[in-house]
């Protein structure tokens, strides 16, 4: 099987599994929504045991990298889509809060204009673009942070799984969808700032964005987002309808002929990651300061995808695992050589797609295996009545 | 031969009546009829390529005709409709390569394919209640994998795999059965107890089986139809079409 065919073959997880795996994952969660911000705010800074407040902000943004590769899972993994468009859904969600946020900053610009954004008075403009009514309302941002990605997904979907666009034609209008969207959003008459996008954020929900006590916040409110989505996802895979669209991943045209409707299934998949994902894009937001174009990037998506193979995909904890895992290793690896992080990362994909199909954590158990034969080996248990393997 | 009695297609179980199908110019199908009446078992036998499985294609939704109608239950014009509209009208089909979930239990092979509510959001909250469980377990005896019932389907035999798929067939109660090429690699045992199946379904509902091993179909014992170059060349007993000269020459005499 070559490369590309790997990445449309079908990666099972064995049912039964992940009952132990998300038990840690919550536990791990809850863990850091409740210790990190703990650490940082009540322990004094000259502690070992301080947490820094740039540390919370990135693991903030690792854990809403990790929903978007929960997403992405979710489609690919269970479903068999292979989406390089991820991206776009996760910037749209983002642009949103980000939307918000600008409004939250008032007369507080550097042209002091309460009804404008600064970069709309810099473009000369007299009042504000119907699309941006509603922002300056919460509760209308976070709905729209979810609505326009799975609307968005909705009309994608619906002219995509209809006329039977799969494999790698389907990758392919994906890269091309958020590749689209990035060049709309470049463009200063859309209203969304132009290349620099939005920033110099100041509150949220009238919380300094700067305060330590917000950043642990965001924190804990990106843990429990993550855990909602993740028991979301396995009830959604643990359902008929879970096990529907492995079957569709797996053969298509006999799911269709068991009197399914494939495309709604689809359907109903895509959008729903798509929310995900763009919710995951609105938790990012506040936390990185800024939303600009560049997150509509073609390669961010297919980073984001790469995350989910290494993590292991078909699991959802193991694309969790891979969006936090690599992203570390990339914090790591560019703070030390930059020029050679991209080249690791296709390295890495390379050899888990040919070499490691389950990823990380699909791998894991053979693993533990192999190090325990070795053990075993090195020390055979002289009187243990299961050392009975020939050759001992 | 031909397709006599035009008076009795209002009460047939499916008439297919003059049907082409051309793939870039060849005709796979060409002007093809016949007739199943309600409860029949009728085998459609004829050499590769002679458009069996297009003819099921044709039936089920998956091609379009270019010309003729396909009409189930004297009324129902299959040509309009897709694969699920088709399969909620009643027809089944077993495909010609063995398809079931591998990555499935046999049980949950059978749980997608029996009769419910096909929607989204259906399957989403759906629980199975009893009555549908009672009927997976009685089919799962039925079809002889009682004791696989926990076993991957992937991890089954082929001819298992082939009888899952008339399982998952049978739950969905179709009143017709398309079955393209049900004991194609099957060992002699396997053939032998598929045609015990087979037989055992008989009256129940309207079966129509695809094959070209001559042996399995008289064992049958069930009218033939047989293909070729996309239409009908004879149709009557095993023992008439293997005496037709037609059929002689262009397939059995092979
Ligand atoms: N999708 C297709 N495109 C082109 N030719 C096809 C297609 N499907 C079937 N054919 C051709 O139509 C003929 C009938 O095929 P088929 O129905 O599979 O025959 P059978 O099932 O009787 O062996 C064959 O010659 C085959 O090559
Ligand atoms: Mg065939």
């Amino acid at each position: 099987m070559s490369l590309l065919q790997r990445l449309y073959a079908p990666q099972a997880q064995e049912p039964g599994k992940g009952r132990l795996a998300s038990a840690i994952l919550l536990t791990v969660l809850a863990a850091i929504a409740i210790l990190v911000p703990l650490l940082n705010l009540t322990v004094p800074a000259d502690s070992a045991f301080h947490v820094p407040t740039y540390l919370v902000s990135l693991l903030g943004k690792y854990l809403c990298f990790a929903m978007l590769a929960l997403s992405i899972d979710l489609i690919w993994g269970f479903c068999g889509i292979l989406s390089l468009g991820h991206g776009a859904f996760f910037a749209l969600g983002g642009y949103a809060m980000g939307m918000y946020m600008m409004r939250q900053i008032g007369d507080r610009g550097v042209y002091g204009n309460a009804e404008l954004p600064d970069f709309m008075v810099f473009l000369n403009w007299k009042e504000l673009p119907w699309y941006w009514y509603g922002f300056d309302f919460f509760p209308f941002a976070v709905v729209m942070a979810l609505f326009v990605p799975g609307l968005l997904a909705f009309v994608f979907g619906w002219l995509t799984f209809r006329s039977r666009v799969s494999g790698v034609y389907l990758s392919i209008i994906t890269q091309a969808m958020t590749y689209a969207l990035m060049l709309a959003f470049f463009r200063n008459d859309m209203g969304f700032g132009g290349n620099n996008g939005l920033t110099d954020f100041k509150d949220l929900l009238g919380f300094d964005l700067q305060s330590d006590n917000t950043r642990a916040v965001l924190l804990a409110s990106t843990c429990v987002a993550l855990a909602g989505c993740y028991l979301m996802c396995r009830a959604i895979v643990a359902s008929k309808l879970g096990r529907l669209i492995a079957a569709i991943r797996d053969d298509e045209a006999r799911v269709r002929f068991l009197g399914y409707r494939v495309e709604n299934f689809k359907l109903f998949v895509f959008v729903l990651s798509a929310m995900i994902a763009g919710l995951a894009g609105a938790l990012y937001v506040p936390q990185v300061g800024i939303i600009n174009p560049g997150e509509f990037a073609p390669a961010n998506s297919i980073e984001a995808v790469i995350w989910v193979a290494i993590g292991g995909r078909g699991t959802l904890y193991g694309a969790i695992a891979g969006g936090v895992l690599v992203n570390y290793a990339k914090t790591v690896l560019t703070g030390v050589i930059p020029e050679v992080w991209l080249f690791a990362l296709g390295g890495m994909f390379i050899a888990v797609t040919l070499f490691f199909p389950k990823g990380l954590v699909g791998s894991l158990p053979a693993a533990i295996d192999w190090v325990k034969r070795r053990i075993g080996k090195r020390n055979p248990p002289a009187s243990s009545p299961l050392a009975e393997e020939p050759g001992q | 031969m031909n397709v006599t009695g035009r008076a009795s297609y209002s009460e047939s179980q499916l008439y297919v009546d003059g049907v082409t199908v051309s793939f870039d110019g060849f005709k796979a199908l060409n002007n093809l009829s016949f007739v199943v009446e309600p409860g029949e078992m009728r085998a459609i036998i004829g050499p590769n390529g002679a458009g069996k499985t297009t003819m099921m294609d044709v039936i089920t939704g998956k091609t379009k005709p270019d010309e003729g109608r396909v009409i189930f239950k004297g009324d129902i014009d299959l040509g309009k409709r897709d694969e699920a509209a088709v399969v909620a009208l009643g027809i089944g089909r077993k495909f010609q390569r063995p398809s079931v979930f591998e990555n499935h239990s046999v049980f949950d092979n059978l749980e997608l394919a029996i009769k419910s509510d096909r929607s989204t959001f259906a399957c989403l909250f759906d629980r199975l209640d009893a009555d549908r469980k009672s009927k997976i377990e009685s089919t799962l005896e039925r079809i002889g994998l009682a004791g696989e019932r926990d076993q991957m389907a992937g991890k089954l035999s082929h001819g298992q795999k082939q009888w899952l798929e008339i399982g998952m067939l049978l739950v969905q109660d179709p009143e017709l059965l398309f079955l393209d090429e049900p004991v194609a690699g099957m060992t002699d045992a396997e053939t032998e107890a598929t045609v015990e199946l087979l037989r055992d379904l008989r009256g129940e509902r309207s079966i129509v089986v695809v094959e070209h091993d001559m042996a399995f179909v008289h064992a049958l014992g069930v009218k033939v139809t047989v293909l070729h170059e996309g239409s009908v060349l004879a149709e009557g007993s095993m023992d008439q079409v293997q005496n037709d000269p037609h059929v002689i020459e262009v397939y059995l005499g092979r």
